[in-house]
């Protein structure tokens, strides 16, 4: 799960990680009554789910409180286009009014987990203010790494050794050290998937800050977690999606038209990539679970017949442990009550698939059945073409 | 011969008096799996399905022998069972439960790196060895004894695969599913290791998918020392990056992880790579030929 990066901030001060002073509002005059508290320069960054916000206009340097008020008008409603947000772009609902700090150095920060290694890693780059994937890229000797010993956690010296290889020295050399510890005690508390300072500030006056944070939480987590499951922002989510997930069905919309009903993940994304080999491109991944109850079943037909773009329908079903005729009776009850106007072609295979197949063909229902998951995408693919 | 598992395996269900863990327990005794135990904490002393059941993994282990465990535990208890069962001596553990934390699995993988222990999963269908053993939620009657190693990432895929390969006329020797979440136990080498030590086994399947770099690995593991034929399948040519695709590893993250890469790194290492999941079977037929 994703929050915004005040949402990030907050957990963070928690946790005492220095952030500038700063206030979150969705109101042009509140805006100004923060930059006359905390101003008079402040800076308003949009708070969307999306990274380049700057070269976007999502940021803004401001030097009075009227100048706040003024520009967070302008802000507040906009539609911020960057290229994370593909060229519809996100909705500004609400700005982060922050202080105007004096830059020395801009440097990196973040915590994620290392899949290969098995452990979390701490890392830090003194290229703050880049994509840290572009620095990994090109100069990858600039990334310092430390990985996290689970049975004995983050070590001080670990984040003294980043610190030094950060080249700070004295007092900001202390406050870092504080800051990467403090950063991975809020990781670790959080059960997070990813911490990122990016850039993490030093000031003309020595003081080390977190400029920006973005925070990414397991999802597996979550239920440990109520105070943070609250932070989701559905309004930062595709509507489908969002409706997808109350029902536990994983589903992700994607651009193309053959609406795809799977059960398991696997098995889902191989109907996808079937679909691209035989020349359409799939509206979907859904997996209705391995499993496929009746009730996964009608649901996910919900979500497809609510997606316009789906000009053809492709369910493909390996019935395990699950018995065929029971997810054929399924999609019979789920097809009638929800009349599904688009041509629908059905795969059924493994348990009682003779069974199934029947119930299918006694229904009345209008599909077109196929033997392999080959012969069901040739199938659809023209049927969805226009 | 098979790997991991055989007809002398036998098996204690970590939570078997739960609903997944009775119905998949009287799947796996019908199969023919040996059951010999239950642990349910607090219910020592019972009798299901005709098994004891046990507060801890040890008591089954000292009364019945069992060297194996199939872990049907919801998912916040499932790292500790994981760890109750390797310190209990426990061979194989596999672990069937989906939704487990990372940070838990971080914590048991560290806790069993010291132990004589093997971890199948999590968030896995199990392990079969074909007309001897199964443990897990597979459908056992798709599969028959047979040559052809299987490894994968997936649930039904495999079933896809394995009814495929069924279709052609070969069997399995031993199917395993690492699991779809990032950090499982046996990966693709460990087992790549086990089935070129296996002598039935003639040719493995790998299905990949999306996410993480154990493919890569694979692929290099298999350039440099696996000379038995390999076919391979990456799920996920079409997921768009950043998302997470159903299983909880399955996300190109910072651009890595794509299946091209993945497919490319297979071809590489001299692998058999069906582009399509319809070719698997074709192409494992060309591998042996």
């Amino acid at each position: 799960m994703k929050i915004h990066e005040y949402q990030a901030k907050q957990i963070l001060k928690k946790h005492g990680v220095p952030i500038p002073q700063g206030e979150v509002t969705d109101n042009p005059s509140k805006a100004r009554e923060i930059a006359e508290k905390i101003g008079p320069k402040v800076v308003l960054k949009a708070q969307v789910h999306a990274g380049g916000r700057g070269k976007g206009g999502g940021i803004k340097l401001v030097g009075n409180p009227q100048e706040a008020e003024k520009t967070a008008k302008e802000m507040i409603g906009m539609t911020l286009v960057t290229h994370q947000t593909g060229p519809e772009g996100k909705l500004v609902k609400r700005i982060l009014v922050e202080e105007a700090l004096d830059i020395d150095k801009e440097l990196y920060i973040g915590i994620v987990i290392d899949r290969a290694k098995e452990a979390p890693v701490v890392m830090a780059s003194s290229e703050g203010g880049m994509e840290i994937e572009k620095v990994a890229a090109e100069t990858p000797e600039l990334i310092f790494k430390e990985y996290i010993n689970p049975a004995t956690g983050f070590l001080s010296f670990q984040a003294r050794n980043l610190a030094f290889k950060l080249g700070l020295a004295g007092d900001t050399f202390k406050q870092a050290v504080k800051f990467i510890m403090s950063l991975y005690r809020a990781f670790e508390a959080t059960d997070a998937s990813l911490a990122e300072i990016n850039p993490l500030l030093v000031t003309k006056q020595g003081n080390v800050l977190a400029l920006d944070a973005k925070m990414n939480f397991d999802d597996n987590a979550l239920p440990r977690h109520p105070d943070i499951r609250e932070m989701r922002d559905l309004d930062e989510e595709e509507p489908l999606e969002v409706e997808a997930s109350k029902f536990n069905l994983n589903y992700i919309k994607l651009d193309g038209n053959v609406g795809c009903m799977v059960n398991g993940a696997g098995l889902a994304m191989a109907t996808m990539d079937i679909v691209m080999h035989s020349g359409g491109m799939p509206a979907n991944f859904l997996d209705v679970g391995g499993g496929v109850s009746e009730e996964a079943v009608q649901n996910a037909f919900k979500i497809l017949v609510s997606d316009k773009d789906v000009k053809a329908a492709l369910i493909n079903i390996f019935g395990g442990i699950v018995r065929c005729d029971l997810v054929a009776s399924g999609i019979v009850k789920a097809a009638k009550e929800l009349s599904l106007d688009v041509p629908m072609v059905i795969r059924l295979e493994g348990t009682n698939v003779e069974e199934g197949k029947k119930i299918l063909e006694e229904s009345g229902l209008s599909f077109h059945p196929a033997g392999t998951m080959k012969e069901a995408a040739e199938k659809v693919v023209p049927l969805a073409k226009p | 011969m098979s790997i991991i598992i055989d007809e002398k395996t036998r098996v204690v269900v970590q939570g078997i008096t739960g609903g997944e863990g009775t119905f998949h327990t009287q799947r796996m005794q019908e199969y023919g799996t040996a059951v010999v135990a239950g642990v349910t904490p607090g219910k020592g002393g019972t009798t299901h399905l005709g098994v004891p059941v046990y507060n801890t993994v040890a008591d089954a282990v000292e009364n019945e022998g069992a060297n194996a465990s199939a872990i049907f535990v919801p998912a916040f208890f499932a790292g500790d069972a994981i760890m109750e069962a390797a310190a209990a001596g426990i061979k194989c553990v596999v672990c069937i439960t989906e939704g487990i934390p990372t940070f838990d699995m971080i914590k048991a993988k560290s806790f069993l790196k010291d132990k004589d222990c093997c971890l199948i999963g999590p968030n896995t269908p199990g392990i079969i060895s074909p007309g001897k053993c199964k443990i897990g939620i597979m459908p056992g009657h798709i599969h028959t004894p047979g040559s052809i190693g299987i490894i994968s990432r997936s649930g039904t895929l495999t079933y896809e695969a394995v009814d495929q390969v069924t279709q052609l006329g070969y069997g399995q020797s031993t199917a395993v599913g690492i699991g779809g979440d990032p950090i499982v136990g046996l990966k693709f080498i460990e087992l790549l290791k086990l089935f070129k030590d296996d002598k039935e086994t003639e040719g493995v399947i790998l299905i990949g998918e999306i996410g993480g770099t154990a493919e890569e690995e694979a692929a290099e593991y298999i350039k440099a020392e696996f000379t038995k034929p390999v076919v391979s399948f990456i799920a996920g040519q079409t997921a768009p990056p950043g998302r997470r695709m159903g299983h909880a590893g399955a996300i190109i993250a910072g651009g890595k992880g794509t299946a091209k890469e993945k497919m490319d790194a297979l071809e590489a290492a001299g692998v058999f790579v069906a582009k399509s999941p319809a070719e698997i079977g074709q192409k494992i037929k060309e591998a042996l030929s």
